[in-house]
């Protein structure tokens, strides 16, 4: 499926393991952003809004590197993106189980190849910025994306496909391993 | 004498030599690990995981097509001189590889990563109390090798104080360390394990472990590395056939009474580059 934002609810028909792409304009958003955020409030609109997980290198007006980071750091710090009318986040590693409880009917967490750099800024162009002040790997940049191929990590009914790869290498590892 | 150590020509050289180890380091993947991911895709029967692994490739194939990092967390320099008896070691010669470092945060260019540990606040050069990380071994020649190090595989890195009797528990504790860093080191990683010294040192070995190339293995670094794909964790943790490219282990002798382990987990990115110094 392709995916154009602001989104909608187009995204609830999505499910764990789907491959979409995804254009529009999106955030960048780490730790800092975050608690930004939360502070002095969203600094653009929120509705049908996609947050990126990430940290670019910019270079004047060009996006050099653009990959995902961790977006299990952000756990703690989505639930009020998400109550403004955020539907998609974007990020690698997935994200925990009150993230995945907040996203149902709600949103969609899409995973982005973690370390795909120079893919994602081949696609991107800069278009503003917030919070500079927090410093390049922080602050909140505003990006045109174009066809970012992105896979559903976690739709909104629950499905976590992270979770679930989770169990099974559990099972495997206490298979080889606990009863020796 | 080419090789005066006084010469300033060699202390520019060595600068020369840092920065454009760490520019080949970020754009261009070592042959062994572009194989061996080349591999792994070429095997996967996951297609979820085949896309993650079309990705990754299509992604090199970018960043060295527009000479750009192959991932933003251009890591924290790492760097391995070695030193040959014409060059003493000199603060000098440590501040030409920190000069090295900040020539290629502007030029590559880096991010910024390096800040305080406490006040958090970045320097903006990529250097800082201890940073970069220089290891010293004497050589032949000298030569200035990088390993840029990202947070993601950094963070779930691992140390155990494991006891002599426990030598058959290291490739459980190893295999434990990639389940519970799952998606987050962005797997297919390449696993460095150091194995005996103490306990900095086995830290340390874990990390010169990731030197070494990655497309061989001896039958007991095999042995794990199959236990681990056994997991299943796959690409970015979505699931699949490769979860570690690589095991590489080194040892070092340790006390009678001590059995350290380090896992130092390596994103799919194993950057390292090597640059001879040579004075023009």
């Amino acid at each position: 499926m392709n995916l154009t934002t602001p989104l909608g609810e187009e995204v609830l028909a999505l499910r764990a393991g789907d491959r979409v792409t995804l254009s529009g304009t999106i955030y960048t958003a780490r730790d800092e952003a975050h608690l930004r955020m939360m502070e002095e409030g969203i600094p653009f609109d929120p509705e049908g809004a996609a947050v990126y997980h990430c940290g670019p290198v910019v270079q004047g007006d060009r996006i050099v590197a653009a990959g995902p980071t961790t977006s299990a750091r952000m756990n703690a710090l989505t639930g009020f993106l998400l109550d403004a009318g955020v539907r998609a986040l974007i990020g690698k590693g997935g994200m925990g189980e009150e993230v995945a409880r907040a996203l149902r009917g709600r949103g969609v967490y899409l995973a982005f190849t973690g370390g795909c750099a120079a893919l994602a800024a081949a696609r991107m162009r800069r278009c503003g910025v917030f919070f500079e002040d927090l410093g390049m790997a922080e602050a909140v940049w505003a990006i045109e994306v174009d066809d970012l191929p992105l896979t559903v990590g976690i739709d909104s009914c629950g499905g976590d496909l992270f979770e679930s790869v989770k169990s099974k290498a559990k099972t495997q590892f206490n298979r080889e391993f606990k009863n020796e | 004498m080419m090789n005066n150590p006084a010469d300033p020509r060699l202390l520019a050289a060595l600068t020369r030599a840092t920065c454009r180890a760490l520019e080949q380091a970020e754009i261009e993947l070592p042959p062994d690990v572009l194989g061996t991911i080349k591999r792994a895709a070429a095997n996967e029967t996951n297609p979820i995981a085949a896309r993650e692994l079309e990705n990754i490739l299509a992604n090199i194939a970018l960043a060295g097509e527009r000479r750009v990092p192959i991932c933003q967390d251009t890591g924290v320099p790492v760097i391995y001189l070695t030193i040959p008896p014409t060059v003493p070691l000199t603060e000098a010669l440590y501040e030409a590889v920190r000069e090295g470092v900040r020539r290629a945060t502007q030029t590559v260019p880096l991010r910024p990563n390096v800040v305080d540990p406490l006040s958090r606040a970045n320097t903006g050069d990529n250097t800082g109390i201890g940073m970069p990380a220089i290891h010293v071994q004497p050589g032949e020649r000298l030569t200035v090798t990088v390993l840029p190090k990202g947070a993601g595989s950094e963070n779930v890195s691992r140390i155990g104080m494991l006891l002599p009797s426990q030598a058959d528990e290291i490739p459980r504790f190893v295999t434990e360390t990639v389940l519970l860093a799952g998606g987050k080191p962005c797997p297919p990683v390449v696993v460095g394990v150091g194995i005996g010294g103490t306990f900095d040192t086995a830290a340390a070995l874990a990390k010169e472990a990731l030197l070494e190339p990655i497309d061989r293995m001896n039958p007991c670094e095999q042995e794990i590395c199959d236990a681990i794909n056994r997991l299943g964790i796959g690409p970015m943790g979505l699931g699949g056939d490769t979860t570690a490219l690589a095991v590489r282990v080194k040892q070092g002798g340790c006390h009678t009474a001590s059995l350290p382990v380090a896992v130092n987990i390596q994103c799919w990115a194993c950057r390292r580059a090597t640059i001879a110094v040579e004075v023009a």
